[in-house]
């Protein structure tokens, strides 16, 4: 009993040091190791190979380098009570030195071929017909995803079919950016790529396996570069169509949400944003057409539940500190037919 | 642990060197200067070839005009201070002064015909430095070279006056050699300038 | 009365000094000596400031989510940790430690231009104090003042008008660029110095390889520090002037500063990294009692190092969409760099083989560089397989790396150097117990810092994010880097205390408490202002050896 209560003391404590520090956002994020050595698209798995390959390399040369160090240690070290005499000088060895440069010198040739191989591979900026082609627009501090074909804007979390040999359909990725240089990084999907003003880049996924996979921006962007944070939904086929016709869908006109959705074209809201039937075609903020499909909101900052809803419509610096959307200074009232409303955008 | 550091029994040496030379502390030190500054000219004309028609809007190259005569003055300019430097290291301070008069009037008729170039091209043409790209990389690219040959021209002046005023000898003859190496980096960096800018387009 | 030398060898006068003297001394210097003890301190003083940085940072990270540092303030600190250990630290170290020693080891009484060698320090010293006066602006020391927040290779188009408001940026341009121009100063002083001022018999082949090094140190510093200030002229002229360099607006490239500031910042690492190189050796030589193994490789390899450095500056760039020949190239150069380095590491270890080490301090360091640098450079050799980098570029894998090479390569052979010359600089020896307990904590600490930054890194944590979420698997990375801080900060102390309890308390030096072969060696502790009472006269690599050994001197095997 003593020892119970000795640990549930304590624990409260380190709740009272930590809970203050702790952020406001409730509800756990979601737990994911974006580890670079469990990939899952074929780029992924060809940086892996060769990955292990250098590794495995650097490895042997740590060996032997630090072989020969604790030898030297050991065997080598000055004994008490030698006679203070400096042992023979060694000046050199021209056929060692001359090994010990080519004998690198052919890893390096070895390594580079395997890199240049690699880099051909993967490298591809000319999208083939069968790819869905995705554009990436930067923000700060948020991510636009267009897709051309299809006729929709979305922001924050991305979705691709899955792309088999039977069923190859891989995504090509075009990258841009708004503002600054941002950087577009889901590691279990493969690298990363820039996203650089004025510039296009390319980068592509070709996934087998469903699933949801983490990653973030990783170019320092500025105030709120930690919470640019992405998530890629990769569907099967149908999973997928049924994602896009949803998308396509007009939102539905819910009568009881009239006042939430006059407050919203009324006001700044449609300034920045823009959303499917409304008059709202702002486009400095993210698209919030079909909103409530999205699992999180302020690029990752928070999970998308009525509660966090609420609390960033009161005050998006309160989660997101310097993010671009200021506090509308919105009455209790008008924040409930705001979050209402939103809240019908399935 | 610390053991004698005056040589024991007779030390065996091997033949000494006869001389001992060693290179000039001026002209190594101006030699490194001249390479530091080559970087940083250099980076300024890569931006210049690297914006080379990528200019959106504004005055394109072809509102630049040659400046032919500006040129042959400044490289003469390189010609009279190597007669400069001669008459000095013969000792003679006359024709030493007069050949760095000409130096400095030559430099003065570059910078003056610079300065005119810009006035029209800004005043005239609407080429400024923050017009569009071309006039970013043109202003910063010879406006660094003006302002270098300006540096130059005032050393060059105060050598001069130093020599008036009866302070200068012909032992110092390296020294103003030394200066007339930066001129002639100046020169070059004008020559470099000269082609990616006027001649390139 | 007679009046004791001081600590570092004031002129000594018949009657007792007054403070303001010695102060007036100290602040119109030329000598040589002096201003190498100056540099040094400066660098330890702004080394204090960049642990603070770093710290609070770590305190940040420590646990997922925290809110100790606004983002803000956060951001703040990491610009700041990365400008003051890069240019104020680093950067004074090593030309501290040039400038002390070159003199002295080629024989001669200063160096060239010695009235230009003090500019260049105060410059130096200015640029510092106008970097960190950042902080009294804008709303003060609360929130980090106006200190630069932009990441220490300020990228365009961040650091444009846009998207900098604020002064911030113009901070970190102006004081690193008057720093900047100091060192270049010293630089061309130095170069001038070796070129010009050797003592008799002292080619350049029997120049030690300290020296060598410095030298190749040098010359990379005239040509790779201009193009910063090129390219920090274009940024405020884009500030200030409206022009469009970086203004991806009016067609301007981002990229373009990214290639400039590269061209500068590949060439500076090693600008960093060599003196390292050149203090290892010197040490590991004269503590296994053996001369160095392949002299004329080892300069070979500088040289190339030096060279090869100015090729590569593309590999910090390999994800921003260059040409798939421009990464291979990249890659194909980064990869041959590792060659004459790796060549290094032979030599000190064939140097240490058949020697009789003795592990003093010096050498305790020196051996961990010998592990911590290779882990650096192997690592390094990861980041040079392009497709690989796509993963860990802007990871925490790539801080783990650079800190293997500045503080498990640079910073310890530093701690070498300063257990090594500090009795020559103020005739007095370090304590070694004070020593032991600096070296094994802080060996400690930094492993326990930057081992786990790799796994972070691997499991897609990015750089410069001031918090992170829970569940990603990156909470006991930050956690033990976090703790490992703390354990740093307990070495550095050590290190500290015992550079000033020494200073009075230490065991006398004598000329040559190491038994050592360079010139350095053969005047006094400290040495006197004039550092020779006759220039000396050298026939080999080692002179001092050749002095000891009348009957095997070096210049019959060189």
């Amino acid at each position: 009993m003593h020892q119970v209560l000795c640990k549930a003391l304590i624990g409260a404590l380190w709740m009272l040091v930590l809970m203050p520090l702790a952020a406001v956002a409730e509800g756990p994020m979601p737990h994911q190791y974006s580890n670079i050595f469990d990939p899952v698209s074929v780029t992924g798995h060809q940086i892996k190979d060769i990955s292990w390959f250098v590794i495995g390399i650097c490895a042997l040369i740590f060996l032997i380098t630090q072989g020969i160090l604790l030898w030297c240690i050991l065997k080598f070290r000055a004994r008490p009570g030698d006679d203070g005499r400096d042992p023979p000088q060694i000046y050199g060895s021209t056929p060692v030195e001359v090994a010990w440069t080519i004998v690198p010198m052919i890893i390096v040739v070895v390594l580079f071929l395997a890199t240049a191989r690699t880099i051909a591979e993967i490298q591809i900026e000319e999208p083939p017909e069968e790819a869905l082609v995705v554009d990436v627009v930067g923000h700060r501090w948020w991510w636009e995803f267009k897709y051309p074909e299809y006729g929709i804007t979305t922001a924050n979390e991305l979705h691709i079919p899955t792309s088999t040999p039977e069923n190859w359909r891989p995504t090509f990725l075009r990258l841009l950016s708004q503002d600054v240089i941002h950087s577009f990084w889901v590691p279990r999907l493969g690298g990363k790529s820039d996203v650089v003003p004025n510039k296009e880049n390319w980068l592509w996924y070709d996934t087998p396996t469903a699933g949801m996979y983490l990653g973030q921006c990783a170019e320092y962007c500025g105030t709120q570069h930690a919470h640019m944070l992405l998530r890629v939904y990769v569907h099967t086929p149908d999973e997928f169509a049924v994602w896009v016709a949803d998308q396509q869908k007009a939102d539905v006109e819910d009568p009881k949400v009239a006042a939430g959705r006059e407050l919203f074209q009324k006001t700044a809201c449609i300034n920045c944003h823009t959303l499917g039937g409304t008059v709202a075609n702002g486009t400095y903020g993210p698209d919030l057409s079909h909103f409530m499909s999205r699992k999180t909101l302020g690029a990752g900052v928070a999970l998308n539940t009525p509660e966090n809803l609420r609390a960033w419509i009161e005050d998006p610096q309160a989660l997101k500190p310097g993010c671009r959307m200021p506090n509308m200074k919105l009455t209790e009232l008008e924040v409930d037919h705001i979050v209402d409303y939103l809240l019908t955008l399935q | 642990m610390s053991t004698s550091t005056q040589p024991t029994a007779a030390m065996d040496v091997p033949p000494e060197h006869e001389e001992w030379i060693l290179p000039s502390k001026g002209k190594v030190g101006m030699a490194c200067l001249i390479l530091t500054e080559s970087t940083f000219f250099a980076i300024f004309v890569v931006a210049h070839l690297f914006y080379l028609g990528k200019s959106l809007t504004g005055p394109f190259a072809d509102v630049l005009n040659t400046p032919i005569i500006a040129s042959i003055c400044l490289l003469s300019s390189s010609l009279t201070v190597v007669m400069a430097t001669r008459a000095l290291a013969r000792g003679k301070l006359i024709p030493f002064e007069l050949w760095m008069l000409a130096t400095i009037a030559l430099g003065g008729v570059f910078l003056g015909a610079t300065g005119i170039e810009w006035w029209g091209l800004i005043y005239h043409e609407g080429l400024t430095i923050y017009s569009n790209l071309l006039g970013t990389t043109f202003y910063s690219l010879v406006g660094f070279h003006a302002l270098h040959v300006t540096i130059g021209l005032s050393m060059l002046a105060f050598v001069l006056i130093l020599c008036l005023l009866g302070h200068v000898r012909e032992e110092h003859a390296e020294r103003v050699e030394i200066l007339s190496w930066y001129w002639h980096f100046v020169d070059a960096v004008w020559i470099v300038v000269f082609t990616v800018v006027y001649v390139i387009r | 009365m007679t009046v004791m030398d001081g600590p570092i060898g004031t002129a000594s006068e018949t009657a007792p000094v007054s403070r303001w003297v010695t102060v007036h001394d100290w602040a119109t210097t030329t000598d040589h000596k002096k201003l190498g003890v100056m540099y040094i301190g400066a660098a330890l003083f702004f080394f204090g400031f960049g642990g603070l940085e770093a710290s609070l940072m770590r305190i940040q990270l420590a646990f997922p989510d925290l809110q100790f540092l606004a983002p803000e303030t956060f951001n703040r600190m990491m610009t700041m940790h990365g400008t003051t250990m890069v240019f104020l630290v680093g950067m004074p170290m090593l030309f501290g430690s040039a400038n002390y020693l070159i003199p002295l080891q080629i024989g001669c009484r200063d160096l060239a231009f010695p009235r230009l060698n003090s500019m260049g320090f105060w410059l130096f010293f200015l640029g510092g104090c106008l970097l960190y006066f950042s902080f009294l602006g804008g709303d003060g020391l609360y929130g980090a003042g106006t200190a630069p927040d932009v990441g220490w290779f300020a990228y365009a188009p961040l650091t444009g008008k846009a998207f900098s408001r604020g002064n911030s940026t113009d901070y970190w341009i102006l004081g690193i660029m008057v720093s900047g121009l100091g060192s270049t100063m010293t630089a061309l002083n130095l170069v001038t110095t070796i070129l010009c001022s050797r003592c008799r018999g002292m080619t350049f082949s029997k120049l030690p390889v300290f020296t060598w090094i410095m030298l190749v140190d040098f010359v990379l510093v005239l040509v790779a520090l201009t193009p910063l200030t090129a390219a920090q002229f274009m940024l405020l002229f884009d500030r200030f002037l409206g022009s469009h360099f970086f203004d991806t607006q009016a067609g301007g490239s981002a990229v373009l500063w990214q290639h400039f500031f590269w061209i500068f910042g590949h060439p500076e690492v090693y600008i960093l990294i060599l003196p390292a190189f050149a203090w290892a050796s010197e040490i590991i030589p004269v503590f296994s009692r053996k001369v160095i193994f392949g002299y004329s490789m080892m300069v070979y390899a500088t040289l190339s190092i030096g060279f090869i450095s100015l090729g590569v500056w593309a590999h910090h760039m390999f994800t921003v969409g260059l040409s798939p020949s421009a990464n291979t190239f990249f890659a194909a150069s980064t990869m041959l760099i590792a060659v004459p380095t790796g060549l290094k590491i032979f030599n000190w270890l064939a140097t240490m083989w058949g020697g009789k080490i003795r592990f003093e301090l010096p050498m305790l360091f020196s051996t961990a560089f010998l592990c911590q640098f290779v882990i650096a450079g192997l690592t390094g050799i990861m980041l040079s397989v392009v497709p690989f980098d796509w993963q860990l570029s802007d990871s925490y894998f790539v801080v783990a790396h650079f800190h293997y090479v500045l503080i498990g390569g640079l910073l310890f052979m530093f701690f070498a150097a300063v257990y090594y010359w500090y009795p020559k600089v103020t005739g007095r020896m370090l304590s070694r117990k004070i020593g032991h307990l600096h070296f094994w904590i802080f060996l400690v600490g930094f492993n326990l810092t930057f081992g786990p930054m790799h796994g972070s890194g691997i499991l897609g944590m990015p750089r410069r994010i001031y918090t992170y979420d829970a569940g990603r698997g990156w909470d006991i990375f930050n956690l033990m880097a976090s703790i490992g801080v703390a354990v740093q900060a307990i070495g550095i102390l050590f290190f500290v205390w015992n550079l000033y309890w020494s200073a009075r308390n230490g065991e006398e030096a004598g000329d040559d408490p190491w038994d050592a072969w360079t010139l350095e060696w053969t005047t006094t502790s400290p040495p006197p202002a004039y550092n020779f009472e006759e220039l000396p006269v050298v026939h080999s690599r080692r002179p001092l050896w050749d002095r000891k050994h009348p009957e095997d001197p070096d210049w019959k095997y060189e």
